[in-house]
């Protein structure tokens, strides 16, 4: 069992936690978003092999923050709050 | 030199001492150039080879593989094939799959040992079973065998399945895909690879694609770790690793990379007939040919290239198969492991050329790729070799996310392998 490291709540079990994507993938805004730029924000991920930036939800409290980890030893460098331009 | 397996070659090998059996296949070195190159040497990319050479008479191929054959998701599933899909496409798929698995032991001359033993999806509650008649409808309208048993003729089946009144899941019934069953998994690899590489494929294994060669903008070949190969076109079958040969060519996929585990228990009697899937535990158990229960579930929760698989998903899968069958808890665990699979949203294949031209995909298997290896590799050889899709491979193009034509097999026949 790993643990993750929610901001607010500190050092959880790994099933407490969701994935919730790529870091920084945000929705296009406007009224003239194509669909291949919609699809492009919906379905396609960078998905590295390595080092990574994600989006997580810490199921018990209901917040969502960043995890930076590694893909491939699975380890943890950091987690922090989200600034407020990716809420 | 023993080339043909038969029963009449295993005598005269005995009287022989087995001294004349001919190398599988041969460790040719890479030639600079190649008609074509297929990346992967997975099932996926062997099949391509071998159907590149049968299908279109295209003989001048390299598969070049970082490890060895079969060494990926090929050598570490639980060998399932099955085509009881929901959508048209997908039956089109994996049904034409399945017919190629019933002949492919004499097709090839190698026995992959297909057990066609029958797959039961478990019913739970009476609306499980409104929804397995569903299923059970879709297959019968797409030409699939399949038929709903009831909750005894379900239990004849499976006589250890938990009986207690009060049992968590509880029969209603089922579905069955007689057709379904297993394979031996390194057998059909193998024998992909003998008959492409009689054929006059050059297979190259411990040879790392670490780039691609681009040049107006079109893919020409491959940088390895033995050298650059170039190609007229090249073809991608590299599962789990999609997405980071991707990144190589410039491009991202709708794709995520998740560990999914499986284990085998002690070898014990014949216990269990059938391959058996329980959608609620997400579970699913055969027993293989040497007596192991071959146990399986959902994938990993967390996105990984670490090919291990995690201890939480291992014990949700192992709580689910006890509640089906009690009696499994003598059973000892022998091995476990993991595989890295590729999953795209809609649980469905991609087949087709790439953002990069020249460069053709076929990826996006995820927990269900061994079934469809003899399509998969049929229908990347006829994108190889004409450019163009078979009418097969069509909707599963890439350009489905954005045209919103996504084949949703997770929802439609809930299954996840
Ligand atoms: C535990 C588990 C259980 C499963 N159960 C089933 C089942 O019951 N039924 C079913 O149908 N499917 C099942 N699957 C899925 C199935 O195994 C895969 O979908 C299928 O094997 C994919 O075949 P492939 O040839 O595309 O991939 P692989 O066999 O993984 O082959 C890809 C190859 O590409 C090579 N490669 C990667 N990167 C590079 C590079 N840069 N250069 C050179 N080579 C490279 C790898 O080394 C690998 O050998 C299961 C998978 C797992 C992990
Ligand atoms: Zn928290």
């Amino acid at each position: 069992m790993q643990l993750f490291p929610c901001p607010f709540c500190g050092p959880r079990s790994e099933s407490e936690f969701h994935f919730g994507g790529d870091f920084g993938n945000l929705r296009p805004e406007g009224s003239d978003v194509s669909a291949s730029e919609w699809s492009a924000y919906l379905h396609l991920r960078a998905n590295p092999k390595g080092s990574s930036s994600e989006v997580w939800m810490h199921m018990t409290c209901g917040e969502l923050f960043r995890m930076d980890r590694n893909t491939v030893d699975n380890t943890v460098n950091s987690s922090a709050e989200l600034e407020d331009t990716h809420r | 030199m023993t080339r043909h397996y038969s029963a009449l070659s295993l005598l005269k090998e005995g009287l022989n001492d087995q001294r004349g059996w001919q190398k599988a296949w041969r460790s040719p070195e890479p030639a600079g150039r190649y008609d074509l190159i297929i990346i992967g040497g997975g099932g996926q990319g062997l099949a391509t080879a071998y159907y590149l050479a049968k299908n279109h008479g295209i003989t001048n191929v390299a598969v070049i593989e970082r490890g060895w054959l079969g060494g990926g998701n090929t050598g570490r599933n639980t060998t399932v094939v099955r085509s009881n899909y929901f959508f048209p496409e997908s039956v089109a798929l994996y049904d034409m799959s399945l017919k190629l698995y019933e002949k492919l032991s004499l097709e090839l001359n190698y026995n992959v040992m297909l057990s066609q033993r029958g797959m039961v999806n478990l019913a739970h509650s009476p609306n499980d079973l409104e929804m397995a008649a569903r299923a059970v409808n879709a297959m019968q309208i797409n030409g699939v065998d399949a038929s709903l048993l009831s909750e005894a003729e379900t239990r004849d089946l499976m006589p250890l399945y938990n009986d207690s009144p009060t049992a968590r899941w509880p029969i209603y019934g089922s579905v069955l895909q007689k057709r379904a069953g297993t394979a031996r998994h390194d057998a059909v690899a193998w024998a992909y690879a003998r008959a492409a590489d009689r054929l006059g494929v050059d297979i190259i294994q411990n040879c790392d694609v670490t780039e691609f060669i681009v040049e107006n903008g079109r893919c020409r070949g491959v940088r390895t770790s033995r050298g650059d190969i170039r190609a007229e076109r090249v073809g991608m079958a590299v599962a789990g690793h999609s997405s980071a040969l991707a990144a190589k060519a410039g491009f991202r996929l709708p794709i995520v990379s998740y560990a999914l585990q499986a284990c085998v228990s002690e070898p014990i009697k014949p216990a269990l007939d059938c391959i058996v899937l329980s959608p609620s535990t997400g579970v699913y158990a055969s027993q293989s040919d040497k007596g192991e229960m071959v146990i399986g579930g959902g994938l990993d929760r967390i996105p990984s290239y670490g090919q291990r698989g995690n201890l939480p998903v291992l014990e949700h899968i192992i709580s689910g198969l006890l509640e089906m069958f009690p009696s499994f808890r003598q059973l000892r665990l022998m091995r476990q492991w993991a595989g890295i699979v590729d999953v795209v949203p809609d649980s469905s294949p991609i087949l087709g050329e790439s953002p990069v031209p020249g460069l053709y995909l076929n990826c996006g298997w995820g927990t269900g790729g061994f079934k469809a290896i003899p399509a998969g590799g049929t229908l990347l050889a006829h994108l190889l070799a004409t450019g163009t899709h078979h009418e097969v491979s069509r909707p599963f193009d890439l350009d489905r996310f954005a045209r919103g034509r996504l084949i949703d097999e997770a929802a439609g026949s809930g299954i996840a392998h």
